[in-house]
C-alpha cells in the first residue's frame, strides 16, 4: 500500500498548491483594490503614500451620496415585495397542486437564467410602451408627466428577485418535515394557525436568506437598472459604471471599497442565515 | 396518507388555495416579465422607420436576415469564441480544485466552500473594476512582471483582459456544480480502479470524468450563458474596442436606434439560453 501512495501524495500536494493559487486569484484583486484606495497617487494602481482624500472626495460628491440613497430605497422596497410574493409562490409550489403549476414553476425559473442584457432590453421597451399608454391619464390626475425613475427601477428589481426568493424558500420548505404541519392540523389547528405557529417559524431562516439574496442582487445590479432608470434617478452601481466609462479616478477606488464593505456585511449575514438554516434542517432530521 | 374525509370538496378547496397563493407572483410576472418578453419578440419582426422608430404592422424577417451580414457574423463569432474560451479556462481551473475539495476533511472542505462563496456574493461591478486597476498601464501587474524581469505587460483593453475578467466573475459557477457532482461519487470506485492497476490518468478518464459529467455539463452551461451575454466585463476591461454581442445589442437600442434588429439579437440570445437550460435539466442539472 505504501508504494502507490507516494505519487498520490505528490498529486495531493500539487492540488493543494493549485487551490492556493485559485484563492490568490480570487482575493488578490480585492485586496489590491482596498490597498490602492488609500494611495495618494493621482493615477490609479500606483502607490504614492497613504491618504484618505479619495474617501473625502467621495463623501462630498452629492451625486454619489444621492445615488446611494436611491440604491438603498430601491433595495428595501424591492426586497419587501419580492419576499412576500416569493414566499407565497414557494408555499404554493411546495405544498399544493393546482392548475398551471408546471407553467408557473417554469415561469419562475426564467428571470434567473435570462441574460442581464436581455432582461434590461425587455424593461426598456416595456416601460417605453407602458409610459406612452399610461402617461396622458397619469398627467391628468397628478399634473405631472410619468417618467422613469425609482418606481421603474423597483418594478424591474422585483421582477427578478421574486424568483430568487422563491428558490431559497422552496429549498427550506423541501428540507422541512411536512409531518409537522400534518400533526398541527390533526391537533385542530386551522390553516392559518398552522402556518403562523409551525410553518412560518420553520422557514424563517429560508425567508431571511432569500431576503438577503434579494438585497444583494438589488444592490449589485447594473445592467437591468441602467435600462429601467430615467435621467432623474440612478443607483450607485449604475452611476459608478458611468464614471468608470468616462475614465478611472482614485475616487472610484474609494467608492468600490465602500461597495465591497457593504457586500461583505451582507455575506456575513447570509452565512449566519445559512447556519441557522442547516441547523434547523439537521434538527428535524434528527427527530425523525 | 393524510387525505381528508370530504375528499372531492376538500381537494378542490386545496387546489384553489394553492392557485390563490401563486396568483400574486404569477400576475406580477405576467405583467412585468411575460409582456416585456412578448414586446421584444414582436419588435423583432417589426420594421424600422427612417426616423429610427418602430413600425408595427408589416411583419417581416428583415432583422433576422441581417444575422448573415459579415459584421454581425463577426460579432457573433467573436462572442462565441470568447465565451467558449472562458468556459474552457474555468473548467481547467475548477476541476482539480473541486476534486481537491472532496479529498480534504469536513472542516477544511466547509472553509474552502465559504471562501469560494464570498467572491460569488461580492459586488460584480467592483470585482471587474478591481481588474481594471490591476491591468492598467504601469499598474500592479505590469510592475511585478517588470520586477521579475519579464518586461512590462499591457493587457488592458485586450480580449485577454476580457477573458480574465469573465473567468474571475464566473469561476464559482463552475466550481460549485463540479464539487457537488464529484462529492457524490462513491470513492471506492476510484480505489477499485487503481487496485485493478489503472494509472491515475486512466482512472480519471474512465471513472472519475464520466461519473462527474453532470457537473461538467452544468458548470459549462452556467459559465457559457452569462459569458455569451456579458456586457459589463467587456465594457470595463475590453474598453468596447472589439464589439461583443451584449454591447452590440445595447447599441441597437442606443446610438444605432434599430430596435427591431436589437430585438432579434436578443431573441437569438434567449434561444441559446433556453436551449442550454433545457439541456441542463435533461442532464440532471436539477439534482445539483
Amino acid at each position: 500500500m505504501t508504494a502507490p501512495l507516494r505519487p498520490r501524495r505528490l498529486a495531493h500536494r500539487a492540488r493543494t498548491g493549485h487551490a492556493a493559487l485559485v484563492y490568490v486569484f480570487f482575493y488578490a484583486p480585492i485586496l489590491l483594490l482596498v490597498v490602492y484606495s488609500f494611495s495618494a497617487d493621482r493615477l490609479v494602481g500606483r502607490w504614492g503614500g497613504f491618504t484618505l482624500d479619495w474617501y473625502e472626495e467621495f463623501w462630498n460628491n452629492e451625486q454619489l451620496t444621492d445615488s446611494i440613497a436611491v440604491s438603498i430605497r430601491v433595495a428595501i422596497f424591492s426586497t419587501v415585495v419580492s419576499v412576500v410574493l416569493g414566499t407565497l409562490s414557494a408555499l404554493a409550489l411546495e405544498r399544493f397542486t393546482f392548475r398551471g403549476r408546471q407553467v408557473f414553476d417554469a415561469l419562475l425559473y426564467l428571470p434567473i437564467i435570462i441574460p442581464d442584457v436581455t432582461m434590461g432590453i425587455m424593461m426598456l421597451v416595456f416601460f417605453a410602451e407602458a409610459i406612452e399608454i399610461i402617461s396622458p391619464t397619469y398627467e391628468s390626475i397628478f399634473g405631472e408627466p410619468l417618467t422613469k425613475g425609482v418606481n421603474t427601477i423597483v418594478v424591474s428589481h422585483i421582477a427578478f428577485n421574486i424568483s430568487f426568493v422563491s428558490v431559497v424558500v422552496r429549498a427550506r420548505l423541501a428540507g422541512m418535515d411536512a409531518k409537522l404541519e400534518e400533526a398541527s392540523m390533526d391537533l385542530y389547528a386551522n390553516r392559518w394557525q398552522t402556518f403562523r405557529f409551525v410553518t412560518f417559524p420553520q422557514i424563517l431562516p429560508g425567508i431571511a436568506g432569500g431576503a438577503l439574496l434579494a438585497l444583494t442582487l438589488s444592490l449589485d445590479d447594473v445592467v437591468v437598472t441602467q435600462f429601467a432608470s430615467g435621467p432623474g434617478a440612478t443607483t450607485l452601481p449604475v452611476f459608478v459604471f458611468s464614471l468608470i466609462r468616462k475614465g478611472v479616478t482614485p475616487m472610484i477606488n474609494a467608492v468600490s471599497v465602500v461597495m465591497l464593505a457593504a457586500s461583505l456585511v451582507l455575506v456575513v449575514l447570509m452565512l449566519v442565515a445559512e447556519r441557522l438554516r442547516s441547523d434547523g434542517v439537521a434538527d428535524t432530521s434528527r427527530e425523525t | 396518507m393524510a387525505t381528508p374525509q370530504f375528499e372531492v370538496l376538500a381537494e378542490r378547496q386545496e387546489r384553489r388555495r394553492g392557485a390563490l397563493l401563486a396568483l400574486p407572483a404569477f400576475l406580477y410576472l405576467l405583467v412585468f416579465f411575460v409582456v416585456p418578453f412578448a414586446i421584444v419578440v414582436v419588435y423583432s419582426f417589426a420594421t424600422r422607420t427612417a426616423q429610427g422608430s418602430v413600425e408595427l404592422g408589416g411583419w417581416n424577417l428583415d432583422s433576422y436576415s441581417r444575422l448573415s451580414e459579415q459584421i454581425v457574423r463577426d460579432v457573433l463569432t467573436r462572442s462565441l469564441t470568447l465565451a467558449l474560451i472562458t468556459t474552457l479556462v474555468c473548467l481547467l481551473i475548477a476541476y482539480p480544485f473541486a476534486y481537491h475539495m472532496t479529498t480534504v476533511g469536513p472542516m477544511a472542505r466547509n472553509l474552502m466552500l465559504v471562501f469560494v462563496m464570498i467572491p460569488f456574493w461580492t459586488n460584480f461591478l467592483v470585482r471587474n473594476y478591481a481588474w481594471r486597476l490591476i491591468l492598467v498601464t504601469d499598474g500592479p501587474l505590469s510592475q511585478s512582471t517588470e520586477a521579475v524581469g519579464l518586461g512590462t505587460t499591457d493587457l488592458l483593453f485586450t480580449q485577454t483582459a476580457v477573458v480574465i475578467g469573465m473567468v474571475y466573475s464566473f469561476l464559482p459557477f463552475m466550481i460549485l456544480p463540479l464539487y457537488a457532482s464529484i462529492e457524490r461519487i462513491d470513492r471506492s470506485l476510484l480505489e477499485a480502479s487503481s487496485d485493478l492497476y489503472a494509472s491515475g490518468r486512466q482512472t480519471f478518464r474512465n471513472v472519475l470524468l464520466p461519473l462527474s459529467m453532470p457537473g461538467v455539463v452544468a458548470g459549462c452551461i452556467l459559465v457559457f450563458v452569462p459569458s455569451l451575454g456579458a456586457y459589463v466585463t467587456p465594457d470595463i476591461l475590453g474598453g468596447g474596442k472589439k464589439v461583443l454581442l451584449g454591447s452590440y445589442i445595447v447599441t441597437q437600442f442606443g446610438t444605432a436606434r434599430n430596435f427591431p434588429f436589437g430585438a432579434s439579437l436578443s431573441v437569438v440570445l434567449m434561444v441559446v439560453m433556453l436551449t442550454a437550460t433545457i439541456a441542463y435539466f435533461r442532464g440532471g442539472g436539477r439534482n445539483l
